[in-house]
């Protein structure tokens, strides 16, 4: 049944694969935003966005039964789904100004940077995993676009080019808003991905035993966290390194530009930040490419550290494949996996916005002295510590 | 008065790294996320209005059906936005009520004036215009917001009585003392 697509031509494959991973991005990216306004109303004892009617219903409804979604109707637009159909309808076809006293070329490219490294990032970050038999023998495969040793390197490497959308968009805007928002954006940004690749080394480190081949591949990453049975040995990596978790989170939360790390928007202060002169669908790209971002930012995290598509510590989804009996249907083990996989990036993305909730906006000099004076110091002895104990126990 | 010196202790370890604090508050929204709304879904469900709420200014009737209004036009003189015009009117000779001799031929209250201060149910002397609980007043005209007589009455309706103040006259009158 599948030989017909693994017939096709390599570059065909890759790009029905690519375009189906941007296709589940983009509605999910887009789906945040309403996840965002529901669940800021719920922790605030509000209902949330719930009238819109789904697209056409209200002229048809007059006309009987005609536009009404059966039996779950009500349930969406309860959910505020359709509000998302509008919302969408809006971004696209509303007028979309370039002010008079920008630098038009940039102010266009700002936001298309934006997208790109949000979108590119996704390549190396595997998805799930199923069992392939190659050459006789059944081998553990990762679901991945691009299955590449360099993986985490990659997401680092690309993900750190958005920093320039932000600097590009306060620049062009010719506004001191958007400039000191692009301004304060760039220096959180680079402070923060510091500490953020310091507190991955460790986890390398030991991914990368003497002896092996050295990879910095995350499906490699997810390998070693998938043990059986109650082995100290091959645990979720977050039990182990517990305070390069902690580090990740908290940049990953700079680096995202999610409160309590908002400062490059910080509406209090400086209207919108780098995004003050943007609207309508310019606007929407930079929004997707934030939540693309948290997405993204996410899935590494969970890849890292908790397990990536494992269901839980010591049962991995080898096993709980072997249990429901689909280790043999490569289609259906990956659905489950890419299932348990999403299913934790949801309870990530809900956790980014639960924090939001929770915790107010730091000042700016606290976020450079959180970032400087507390978390580098803590990620480089984090890294010597383990370094030292690597060391020994591998000797 | 005496000075409290309140000593302030210096926060422990585990409170200058935020972590207790930032699980605490976690835990306070999470509560709240699961809680029941504190909001009314609005043009379906209305707020209870609360006894002596000055909603928009009615007339009411008597539980006999009658109009309580004699068209003395305190209520116009008292108002302070002038949002009330009175025409008087005489009641007919035919009329079961001739005896009250004067009612209003016509009654506006313009409620782009109103500043709801009840001084006009304050000064009525027959109990006749009322601030019920009708909050919102909308309309797409300026003649759409100024209630004439007929819709006074309907958003009035007739209210108990707690005096009878005729009746009781009446009786009186009855016994040889009427005033």
């Amino acid at each position: 049944m599948f030989d017909f697509y693994f017939n096709l031509p390599l570059i065909v494959r890759l790009i029905v694969q690519a375009g189906a991973v941007i296709l589940v991005l983009f509605p999910i990216a887009a789906a945040c935003s309403m996840a965002e306004r529901k669940i800021s109303a719920w922790i605030q004892g509000r209902p949330g966005p719930n009238r819109t009617l789904a697209p056409l219903a209200g002229f048809l409804a007059p006309l009987g039964l005609v536009g009404r979604i059966p039996f779950i109707g009500p349930f969406l637009q309860q959910m505020g789904i359709f509000q998302l159909a509008a919302d969408g309808g809006k971004f696209t076809f509303k007028e979309d100004p370039v002010p008079g006293h920008v630098n038009k070329f940039y102010f266009v490219l700002a936001p298309i940077i934006a997208m790109i490294p949000a979108l590119t990032t996704v390549v190396v970050v595997p998805l799930g995993a199923y069992f392939a038999v190659v050459d006789g023998v059944s081998v553990l495969k990762p679901i991945v676009l691009a299955d590449v040793d360099i993986g985490l390197l990659a997401v680092f490497a690309i993900s750190s080019l958005g920093v320039y959308s932000v600097i590009l968009a306060g620049w062009a805007s010719n506004s001191k808003y958007a400039f000191l928002g692009g301004v304060r954006a760039s220096a959180q940004l680079i402070s923060y991905e510091l500490s953020m690749t310091l507190s991955v080394l460790p986890v390398f480190l030991w991914i990368n035993a003497p002896g092996g081949h050295g990879t910095l591949s995350l499906f490699d990453a997810v390998q070693l966290q998938s043990g059986t049975g109650f082995h100290w040995d091959s645990l979720w990596f977050i039990f182990y390194f517990p305070v390069s978790a902690f580090i990740f989170l908290v940049a990953l939360f700079a680096e995202t530009n999610r409160a309590p790390f908002d400062m490059p928007e910080s509406e209090s202060e400086l209207v919108a930040g780098f995004h003050t002169e943007y609207g309508a669908f310019k606007w929407s790209l930079f929004f997707l490419a934030e939540y693309s971002h948290m997405i993204i930012g996410s899935a590494v995290a969970i890849l890292l550290f908790f397990g990536g598509w494992n269901p839980l510590p010591w049962i991995p989804l080898t096993t709980l494949a072997q249990w429901i009996h689909v280790a043999d249907k490569p289609l259906l083990m990956g659905l489950v996996g890419i299932a348990i996989f999403m299913g934790k990036v949801f309870f990530s993305i809900f956790f980014f916005m639960w924090v939001r909730w929770t915790l107010p906006r730091f000042r700016y000099d606290q976020v450079m002295h959180l970032g400087w004076k507390k978390l580098l110091p803590l990620s480089i002895a984090n890294l010597i510590f383990y370094t030292l104990g690597i060391a020994l126990l591998q000797k | 008065m005496a000075v409290i010196q309140v000593e302030r202790k210096p926060l422990t370890f585990a409170e200058r790294t935020y972590i207790p604090q930032i699980i605490g508050g976690l835990r306070t929204t999470l509560k709240h996320f699961f809680a029941p709304n504190v909001t009314l879904s609005y043009p379906e469900q209305r707020p209870e209005i609360p006894k002596g709420y000055r909603g928009v200014p009615t007339l009411v009737k008597d539980p006999h059906g009658r109009e309580k209004c004699v068209s003395c036009q305190l209520c116009e003189f008292v108002c302070p936005p002038k949002a009330i015009r009175i025409t008087p009117g005489e009641i007919a000779e035919t009329s079961d009520n001739a005896h009250v001799e004067k009612g209003p031929k016509a009654f506006e209250i313009d409620m782009l004036r109103c500043i709801y201060c009840g001084l006009c149910q304050e000064v009525c002397p027959e109990e006749a215009i009322w601030l019920q609980n009708q909050f919102s007043m909308s309309g797409y005209t300026r003649a759409e917001m100024v209630n004439d007589k007929a819709r006074l009455y309907e958003l009035g309706g007739t209210l108990p009585d707690d005096h009878f103040k005729w009746d009781k006259k009446k009786t009186a009158e009855g016994h040889g003392n009427a005033h």
